[in-house]
């Protein structure tokens, strides 16, 4: 698994566990995650990602990481 | 400092609160109701003459050497098995006592051999010690008479003369100076509770008996050393003690294999252990051990211990012993040169969970001070962080709620994904006492586990499915919810009612019900209401779980999902409840404590908080990095993507243990600087280019701290063999690049880790001499520690419901790899078994084997014994297989303890969702017969001996 393939999936594992807390408790779940346990280049990573597209990611995910990189 | 000598009471302690006074040899004496008259002598500094009493087991009455005279009883009761009572008036030594009692020492005297001068007991005999104190000056029936002393007898075959059973490498049975005092089987059944000893025959022909009269080896016993120490004669004993002679002094320290924590006393001679002997005192294991501790130290003077630093260039190159000086300069321009060429954050470390609190405390220090990064992971990401993210989340601190006494209060234990028997022996055998008073027992695992098919144990066994434990424990909550069984006026006065409606909610959908969950979990919907009500309704329900737990995908849920059914039952917050991680390595729950895991500092602190970093840049003198550092598996990442390329690791073999080793190989080969700080040249070292030698837990002063929250000394009782402690080592090292930690003793380290951490504001090496140990919080809210936590309320203040849904991981079986396999531990054995392998405990488990049920066995042609090949998507190794119905259909087992065997080739690289925790437990393979080691063996098997060269010393001019 190469790198942002990897992160996708990683992120998506998460956006799973919250899934079942619905929409809105998800998004900042994911992102709180995220925020507190990713080191910065893999954050870095999944927001260079989600500049190209996102490809792959979960729409809770996605929305959580657009939030997350906006300071 | 001189032999510790602990005082036999005779009897066990009575708990009863109600006290009894009565007069002993004319002092008046003051006790608890049920004491024996024993031991109430021995309270008042009177000993009474004995044999088949000790305090570690019930009174027997068997030996009549305790007799004693009672006013207004006729007769001579025997003292152990009679209890006080109010008024009596004891006399512990008259006339007709003295004869009595001389009459029975004649008897076992003129059949017990007069070989006391090289008698291995010498020194250290009841027996001997009896004769003295009744006064025996002679034996009127001689020698000649029928007798189990003398392999012959009037020139014939003598049939009573049984020969030394040597079988144990640890310790001899020598039939002819037993005198069936059946302490050894008493402490067998009690104590250990394996039933592996008896006494054979009757009268005269009474034998000790292991097994059907089998070897000691040969039996079901488990060498857990409890005989040995019970034994009042040299019948067993122990064959260091043979070899060496008697101790002359002793040191208390702790067991440095599992998460149980076992104190013992280091027996000494000079700087020679002569043997371990549990600690009565000690408040982990109450005077017991099992195999591993009391026996397994050899490995600390293995003749393959390095002692000396080695560095070299290239992995390919032998090594070069060199001075410490030159490997901490080698090491330090590499690291140094790393992070001029590839950024600040390129380098990283792991902790150790085999090291001290201190010498881990340093470790991270040097990382998040000296590195400037916070690169820093240690092995519990690789079994227990989802129970730190689990247990934090719902109540608020990383750790179990319990001590280990509070077994003994416990009406109902639930044990998920844990094999205590094996991996947490002596915990085990407290807890199988208490199984043996009626608690019940619930085991939810693959497996048929030790625990159980215990003797005089009945389980409820639920066979899962592995990777289903979500969906199982969900659908207890189901039977919980649905059936009434709540604690509502629990979750109303501890937890967020909200959150406990919506939770409750989500587990009483019928798609939660253990019939709909059946077909994933493969459980009989019926055993699985029933262990709900159980659990429920039982009386004290405690949850004790493993790494069958959190070693998943959805390992964190799982921990979550524990926290909720705890909660919902009102089984949290007092004696013989909660939620117990049983911590695998000795030290895992320090090295958490102590800031191992790269977001937090010591004490469970997220580095982005401005406060709590400003409190450790004050004192640690550097501005800190407020970014959480990589993992363990993001590090294996980076360094292939080429952005991590440096690592020190202290005691740890990442190579062995992580999953899916080919991606480890290549995650080392990619990095420019490795430095492997250990006591062997371990797997990861093959990959190494400094090897710093480690100290063994008998040459270092420091602290543990076990599954109980309990911190311990670690007491020093010789010199470092390789002339410097780990935590030397490690400030060595930090100095050499420039970054200076002054200590001169682990004592100060400590006074640095509780001046920082809120929850250890009171420890010290001090109280810890004092008291013997503290369960942390243990600050001026808790002065003397913290045994059981969330009494009254939790941590975080209101309890957290969290709703768990079962997700299958993405590791799935299909007609390429139909089986599951599931890794575990033997009870002889320890992790990779560096240290354990360097001893006699081989004997019990030479190899790795596959564990396959017949049926699969026989679809695939394989016979028990066979080399068979065991492939993944991951990679394919070769063992033997070993054939059983403890496993189902359709689910294999091993263990993991040989690198020979190299399962973590085979596991791969899924992990928990929100610690990356290695799914171990759950991979999808397929197996063939096979004809002996796979490529990838030989190829490593080559690598590893080519790497291991170290280049002969050059001549001195």
């Amino acid at each position: 698994m190469s790198s942002p393939d990897r992160l996708v999936y990683m992120a998506n594992q998460i956006g799973t566990f919250f899934r079942s807390q619905g929409h809105d408790k998800a998004v900042p779940g994911i992102a709180e995650h995220i925020k507190k346990f990713w080191d910065p280049r893999m954050k870095r990573a999944i927001f260079a990602h989600l500049d190209a597209g996102g490809a792959g990611l979960e729409p809770n995910v996605l929305e959580a990481l657009t939030s997350l990189k906006q300071p | 400092m001189s032999l510790i000598e602990e005082i036999d009471y005779g009897t066990p302690r009575s708990k009863s609160e109600t006290m009894v006074t009565l007069t002993i040899d004319g002092n008046q004496v003051t006790v608890p109701e049920g004491t024996s008259i024993m031991r109430a002598a021995m309270d008042a500094g009177h000993q009474i003459p004995k044999l088949c009493a000790t305090d570690m087991v019930d009174a027997f009455g068997s030996c009549r050497l305790c007799v004693v005279e009672i006013e207004g009883r006729a007769g001579t009761p025997a003292s152990c098995t009679t209890p006080v009572m109010p008024g009596l008036v004891v006399h512990t030594q008259s006339e007709r006592l003295k004869k009595l009692r001389k009459g029975v020492m004649e008897l076992y005297i003129s059949d017990h051999p007069l070989d006391c001068l090289t008698c291995g007991a010498n020194g250290d005999c009841e027996l001997q010690d009896m004769a003295g104190a009744v006064g025996l000056r002679d034996v009127r029936y001689g020698y000649e008479g029928e007798n189990h002393v003398f392999a012959k007898s009037h020139g014939e075959i003598n049939a009573a003369w049984m020969p030394k059973d040597e079988s144990n490498p640890y310790f001899t049975y020598d039939p002819s100076k037993c005198i069936v005092c059946s302490r050894c089987v008493r402490a067998c059944e009690e104590v250990q509770g394996t039933f592996a000893l008896t006494i054979s025959g009757r009268g005269f022909d009474s034998r000790v008996s292991p097994g059907m009269s089998e070897s000691f080896l040969g039996s079901e016993c488990v060498s857990c050393g409890a005989c040995v120490q019970a034994c009042p004669t040299a019948t067993l004993t122990e064959k260091s003690v043979i070899e060496i002679g008697q101790p002359e002094h002793s040191v208390v320290t702790t067991c440095a294999y599992c998460g149980v924590g076992c104190t013992f006393k280091a027996e000494m001679r000079g700087e020679e252990v002569v043997r371990m002997v549990p600690y009565k005192d000690g408040k982990a294991n109450r005077g017991h051990s099992c195999v591993k501790g009391r026996f397994a130290w050899g490995y600390t003077n293995h003749k393959e211990r390095i002692l000396k630093p080695m560095i070299r260039e290239r992995i390919e190159d032998p090594w070069q012993e060199v001075s410490w000086d030159e490997a901490f300069s080698f090491a330090a321009a590499k690291m140094r040169g790393i992070q001029k060429k590839y950024g600040r954050d390129a380098i990283g470390g792991i902790t150790s969970s085999r090291c001290t609190n201190e010498e881990t405390y340093l470790v991270q220090k040097l990382i998040r001070a000296g590195f400037g990064n916070n690169n820093v992971d240690t092995c519990a990401r690789v079994c227990h962080s989802p129970t730190g993210y689990g247990l934090s989340v719902t109540y608020g601190t990383s750790a179990g709620t319990q001590d280990f006494d509070s077994v003994e209060n416990t009406d109902v234990a639930l044990i998920i994904g844990a094999n205590p028997a094996s991996a947490h022996p002596v915990f085990a055998s407290r807890l199988k006492k208490r199984l043996r008073q009626g608690t019940k027992l619930i085991v939810i695992d693959p497996r048929r586990t030790e625990m159980v098919e215990s003797p005089h144990v009945k389980a409820l066994h639920l066979p899962l499915m592995p990777g289903t434990n979500v969906a199982v424990v969900t659908a207890l909550a189901h039977v919980i919810v649905t059936e009434g069984l709540a604690n509502e006026a629990f979750v109303r006065e501890r937890c967020d009612w909200t959150e406990f409606e919506e939770w409750a909610a989500f587990v009483a959908q019928p798609k939660h019900s253990p019939e709909a969950t059946a077909i994933l979990t493969g459980v009989d919907p019926q055993d699985l209401r029933e262990a709900a009500r159980i659990y429920a309704t039982g009386g004290n329900a405690a949850i004790y779980y493993g790494l069958g737990v959190t070693e998943h995908s959805q390992g964190s849920t799982t921990v979550i999902a524990i926290a909720n059914l705890a909660m919902a039952t009102g089984n949290i917050g007092r004696p013989g409840v909660g939620v117990n991680p049983l911590r695998g390595q000795n030290n895992v729950q320090g090295a958490c404590d102590m800031g191992s895991f790269p977001h937090e500092l010591p004490g469970y602190r997220h580095i982005s908080g401005d406060a709590v970093r400003d409190q450790f840049e004050a004192l640690w003198n550097v501005k800190l990095n407020p970014e959480p550092g990589l993992r363990i598996p993001n590090m294996f990442d980076a360094a292939i993507e080429g952005t991590f390329m440096g690592i020190y690791v202290q005691g740890e073999d990442i190579l062995q243990s992580d999953p899916n080793t080919k991606h480890v190989v290549s995650a080392l080969s990619s990095m420019e600087c490795v430095i492997v700080h250990d006591l062997f040249l371990n797997e990861t070292a093959n990959y190494a280019h400094v090897f710093l030698p480690g100290s063994s837990f008998l040459e270092k002063d420091g602290t543990f701290t076990n599954a109980e929250r309990r911190i311990q000394r670690v007491r020093k009782v010789m010199t470092p063999k390789n002339g410097m402690a780990d935590w030397e080592v490690t400030i060595a090292l930090a100095k050499a690049m420039g970054y200076d930690m002054p200590y001169n003793h682990p004592s100060e380290i400590m006074d640095e880790i509780a001046a920082l951490t809120p929850t250890f504001t009171g420890v010290s090496y001090a109280k810890l001499d004092e008291l013997g140990s503290v369960q942390w919080p243990c600050n001026e809210k808790a002065p003397e520690g913290t045994p059981v936590m969330h009494i009254g309320g939790f941590v975080r203040g209101k309890g957290k419901f969290v709703v768990t849904e079962y997700v299958a991981t993405d590791e799935r079986t299909g007609p390429r790899f139909p089986l599951l396999l599931t890794t575990g531990r033997i009870l002889s054995q320890y992790n990779v078994g560096a240290q354990t392998r360097r001893t006699d405990n081989v004997v019990w488990h030479a190899e790795d084997r596959l564990e396959i049920h017949p049926h699969d066995a026989e679809q695939r042609g394989v016979r028990d014994g066979d080399w068979v090949r065991l492939k993944s998507r991951a990679g394919e190794t070769t063992l033997r297989a070993e054939i059983t119905d403890r496993v189902a259909p359709g689910v294999v087992y091993t263990t993991f303890h040989h690198p020979d065997t190299q399962a973590n080739v085979i596991t791969t690289e899924y992990s928990d969702w929100a610690t990356n925790c290695p799914e171990y437990k759950v991979t999808a393979v397929q197996i063939s017969p096979s004809n002996g080691p796979s490529d990838w063996q030989k190829t490593y098997d080559e690598q590893a001996r080519h790497s291991r060269r170290i280049a002969p010393a050059e001549a001195a001019e």
